[in-house]
């Protein structure tokens, strides 16, 4: 059931995903979907990427494969992902039963003047993530059904992808650190602990 | 070395290193569709606690430049083991470029180069990277040469 036009609110939709975190670690791929997850409220166990286009969703295997009890959720955009499609490839042949990739999909290149990206003209990334093998995959188009993905997030085995349909109304800038070491240091430091950070 | 994550797009010179991690419960092989993909995976390992090591020939180098500026800028530690092409009695002329460029290229984002031209030095300069990649945070490739890997043969 697609729609017309995307209607649901990014930031709202990234307040409703990470409610429910817990001590979840989160990867948010760089541009709108940074400021939506630090608008969310900030925390150590965020990893904001300012650069390196196209790795988040491999950021976040290497981390769920290293921590496999905690939840990792990637939270990126439509661009973004397109510049890293053979990571759903490699995430599939993984398998990481702990992995989330979610995608806050405005058919646009938000931060270079709203360029159509390729799920404007239909490419279907959900698609293509079910294809590589994913467990479970979906394109959320409401609010209705995203309040149902929202606890496969955290429940589901992985990996999990959901493509969420959102408007391409953008909302101020929220900007978290950006300086490397320190977005670095402090997610080890959360997560491991000084001792083991700094070692 | 204590790595547990190995990213890695095959090489005829990495051939057995990659089957000795298939079998080695300790570690998880990561087969990659592209290098940059192994940079950004390394970046993630390291995140949460554990050590990794990509696996390329220098053909994949320049795959990797724009990801490796974020480990840089993160001074996160990235061990990479690259196989050379496009030297050393190389046939193909196309391997040729990436080859010259994959020096130059390598240093300009910020790795240290270390290369190794003998079978018996390839230990050590592995472990020596290894340290030096662990303890600085810093990016270091190891680049392996033809010579001790031998020149593919199209026959």
């Amino acid at each position: 059931m697609k729609h017309g036009n995307p209607t649901l609110d990014r930031r709202r939709v990234a307040a409703d995903i990470l409610k429910p975190r817990g001590n979840a670690l989160v990867v948010a791929g760089l541009g709108a979907p940074v400021w939506d997850t630090a608008a969310a409220g900030d925390s150590p166990l965020n990893f904001h990427t300012w650069g390196g286009m196209g790795g988040a969703a491999m950021i976040g295997l290497g981390l769920a494969l290293a921590q496999p009890h905690r939840r990792v959720l990637v939270i990126t955009g439509d661009g973004e992902l397109l510049m890293g499609l053979g990571s759903l490839a490699t995430i599939a042949v993984q398998k990481p039963r702990n992995l989330v990739v979610i995608v806050l999909d405005n058919e646009r290149y938000g931060e270079t003047g709203m360029q159509d990206t390729h799920t404007r003209f239909g490419v279907d990334l959900a698609g293509m993530a079910k294809a590589a093998g994913f467990r479970a995959s979906g394109t959320v188009y409401s609010a209705a059904q995203l309040k149902t993905w929202i606890p496969r997030f955290y429940r589901q085995p992985g990996p999990v992808f959901c493509d969420v349909k959102v408007s391409t109304q953008s909302a101020p800038m929220v900007l978290p650190p950006r300086d490397g070491p320190t977005l670095r240091n402090r997610f080890r430091e959360a997560l491991l602990g000084a001792a083991q950070a700094y070692k | 070395m204590d790595v547990k994550q190995v990213g890695y797009v095959p090489d005829s010179g990495h051939a057995r290193l990659i089957n000795l991690v298939r079998a080695d419960r300790g570690m998880r092989a990561v087969p990659l569709t592209t290098e940059e993909e192994g940079v950004a995976l390394a970046l993630g390992a390291w995140l949460g606690g554990e050590r990794s090591v990509l696996l390329m020939q220098s053909s994949g180098a320049g795959n990797c430049i724009n990801m490796l500026g974020m480990v840089n800028e993160c001074r996160v530690p990235l061990l990479a083991l690259v196989t050379m092409r496009g030297h050393w009695g190389e046939f193909n002329p196309w391997q040729v470029p990436m080859s010259r460029a994959t020096v130059p290229s390598l240093e300009a984002i910020g790795v240290v180069v270390q290369t190794v031209d003998r079978a018996a030095e390839v230990g050590d300069t592995v472990a020596a990277a290894a340290r030096l990649a662990f303890s600085t945070y810093r990016m270091v490739a190891v680049l392996i040469s033809q010579r001790v890997v031998g020149a593919k043969q199209f026959k």
